[in-house]
């Protein structure tokens, strides 16, 4: 019955590939309509069980830090970083890495799962352990309203199996109750660094609770610090931004609930060694000038990116979008304070003449408005050396990405 | 020459980038040598006398919850300063409960505080979508919406317009807003005063007026940026 499931799926994968459609929704269609349980019966039996990242910010950079981090443990790490992050896109990775005799040879999942995948992917199949970021304003237009996806991580929560490790910091996440609760957290020189959603928009804090971390960020300069336990740790870091430097601690405080014997210092070493994933802080070279790429979904993580990334050094680019999977309402580019910035060299994307007034309304310079993403890229990079940087909605990531590949990547 | 400019519950009704909104009078009186302060009202604080515009956006329903209260407490107020013809805008939730009523999905009605002559019966499905509005005094308006209340205008107010894409009000009678002495209601987001500064300039106007007693002169801004972003956003599905 299995076996019938696998050669199905794997024939639709075969078929679909060679009809050079890469959409990797196909094959997971089929068989999760012949199979329903399809995913419980091969997941459910790793011997470590099914880890979930889920939460509005950092999900893949977090999932990465996560699997690599199990994976320099010595663990068989299956993830579905096709990005593909509904059940469908699971089942089509497994169909990809599973042997037609069924065997399929790994000792843990980490699944990148958006808040309402993560419910739908729980009604499937279960979650041994639940990493939940955060929750902020992302495509609004979609969700409705951020409460309703705090509500759907509870329910991730609830069944969730043994154990569930919350950001503390978050106002909606560090409140979620579950069987089983491991906290990370932010020490409070940097708490003030780092908004929540709320935050942007009020005089107040209010304050998070502080129930104990089993690890903190501690400090964040040219070097990160740690605390695990009671030790602190110091490495410096591969990937970049505040935002990163925090979820690896989230990825810390999973990796020790799953593997509580794990060395710290092993972990840290091997966290040091992390790149940022796909369009996250990629580096490119073009005319010999470093450009480097950096997603910005919402604006949280805008407000975060800016403050991480903007100095007198480098040239600016921003790319808007406005496709269903950047968010089809832009309103949400008026809750970023662009003040740090400037002047901003090309905007550029669908959504460029929105951008453009935006920036007016902060009163920053902007050089050009090229809508067109190709004409926008070599206007940014026609000459000089100056490092660059370019912040983009994700269907503007991908497409400079298409653009600028076949340059070479750092 | 200085304008004030009352914000309501900026940390409870700001869903949708309606920070903008405020931006958009701040710096259209700035770059005209107008001074604007603004001056944010937060649940339990007093409403002063000298205001000069009132602005409040939407927020989400749990948020929604704790502003009622403060709301219902400042309405005669507020209702005071709108029929007095202070220039207003509301947005969404706030365009919502400045009416008489709202009658959620569970046939329960929560009170409006009564200043447009309009009442909202929650619906089953979100509107959610660019929105185009003409026939309106202002042009061409470009917003975005997403709420599921369906607004039903009475005899006391008029629309802002109608709408030639999207739903507007409710979907069915093609009106958008409400219009009322100086104050707009309206579902539209985007948010909606930077792509339409005849809004904003209407509302600066009317509040220079109110001070001086005379008709308002406003010098020329140049608006390209705002006209270009309004075109583009016109043609988006």
């Amino acid at each position: 019955m299995k076996k019938t499931s696998i050669i199905l799926g794997k024939t639709v994968q075969k078929l679909t590939r060679l009809r050079g459609n890469g959409g990797s929704a196909l094959p997971g269609l089929v068989v999760e309509r012949r199979d329903p349980h399809f995913v419980r019966d091969i997941l459910g039996k790793l011997p470590y069980g099914v880890v979930v990242v889920s939460g509005t910010n950092g999900k893949t950079t977090t999932t990465k830090m996560v699997a690599e981090l199990f994976e320099a443990q010595g663990l068989k790490v299956f993830t579905n970083n096709t990005g593909s992050n509904f059940v469908r896109g699971v089942i089509s990775a497994i169909l990809k890495n599973i042997k037609i005799s069924g065997k399929f040879d790994y000792d843990i999942a980490v699944l990148e799962l958006d808040e309402a995948h993560a419910v739908k992917y729980s009604e499937v199949a279960p979650i041994d352990y639940a990493l939940l970021l955060n929750v902020q304003r992302d495509q609004l237009d979609r969700f409705g309203e951020i409460d309703h996806t705090a509500d759907c991580l509870k329910k991730v929560a609830k069944a969730t199996k043994k154990a569930v490790i919350l950001n503390r910091e978050d106002p909606r996440i560090g409140k979620i109750e579950a069987k089983s609760t491991v906290y990370f957290g932010l020490s409070d020189e940097l708490i003030g660094e780092f908004p929540s959603d709320d935050d942007l928009l009020t005089k107040h804090r209010e304050k998070a609770s502080r129930k104990p971390a089993l690890a903190t960020l501690e400090k964040l300069g040219k070097e990160a610090t740690f605390t695990i336990g009671k030790e602190e740790y110091t490495a410096s870091l591969n990937v970049k931004g505040i935002y990163n430097a925090y979820n690896a601690a989230g990825a810390l405080a999973l990796v020790k609930t799953v593997l509580p014997d794990s060395d710290n210092a092993r972990l840290i070493e091997s966290l040091a060694k992390i790149k940022s994933a796909f369009g996250r802080g990629e580096t490119f070279m073009i005319n010999g000038a470093e450009v480097e790429l950096l997603l910005v979904k919402n604006p949280s993580a805008f407000q975060l990116s800016l403050a991480s990334f903007v100095d007198d050094e480098h040239e600016y680019m921003i790319a808007i979008n406005d496709a269903i999977a950047d968010g089809r309402d832009v309103s949400w580019l008026w809750n970023v304070n662009f003040k740090g910035l400037k002047h901003v060299k090309v905007v550029s994307g669908v959504r460029a003449t929105d951008m453009a007034l935006r920036l007016k309304y902060d009163e920053i310079e902007t050089g050009a408005v090229v809508e067109d993403l190709k004409a926008a890229i070599e206007r940014f990079t026609k000459n000089g050396e100056k490092p660059k940087r370019i912040f983009a909605t994700y269907t503007a990531m991908l497409e400079i990405r298409k653009i600028i590949s076949g340059k070479s990547i750092l | 020459m200085k304008l004030r400019i009352l914000h309501l519950y900026p940390k409870e009704m700001n869903l949708y980038g309606d920070h903008g909104n405020i931006l958009s009078i701040v710096k259209r009186c700035e770059w005209r040598g107008i001074k604007a302060e603004v001056v944010v009202h937060e649940p339990g604080d007093p409403i002063p006398d000298d205001i000069d515009i009132i602005f409040g956006g939407g927020g989400q329903d749990s948020n929604q919850n704790t502003i009622e209260d403060d709301l219902r407490a400042i309405g005669p107020k507020l209702k005071e300063l709108v029929e007095s013809d202070v220039p207003t805008l509301v947005v969404c939730g706030l365009y919502q409960l400045f009416g008489e009523y709202f009658q959620t999905g569970d046939g329960n009605k929560i009170e409006g505080i009564g200043i447009l002559d309009l009442h909202t019966v929650a619906g089953k499905n979100r509107l959610i979508g660019n929105v185009v509005v003409d026939e309106s005094e202002f042009g061409e308006i470009v917003g975005y919406e997403n709420h599921s209340g369906l607004t039903r205008l009475g005899k006391n107010v008029r629309p802002l317009g109608t709408v030639s894409k999207g739903n507007g009000n409710n979907g069915d009678d093609e009106l958008e807003g409400a219009r009322y002495h100086n104050c707009i209601g309206t579902y539209l987001h985007g948010p909606i005063l930077p792509k339409n500064p005849r809004i904003t300039d209407f509302l600066i106007s009317k509040a220079i007026e109110r001070q001086t007693g005379q008709p308002a002169k406003l010098a020329r801004l140049n608006d390209t940026a705002e006209t270009r972003a309004h075109k583009v956003a016109s043609t988006r599905p």
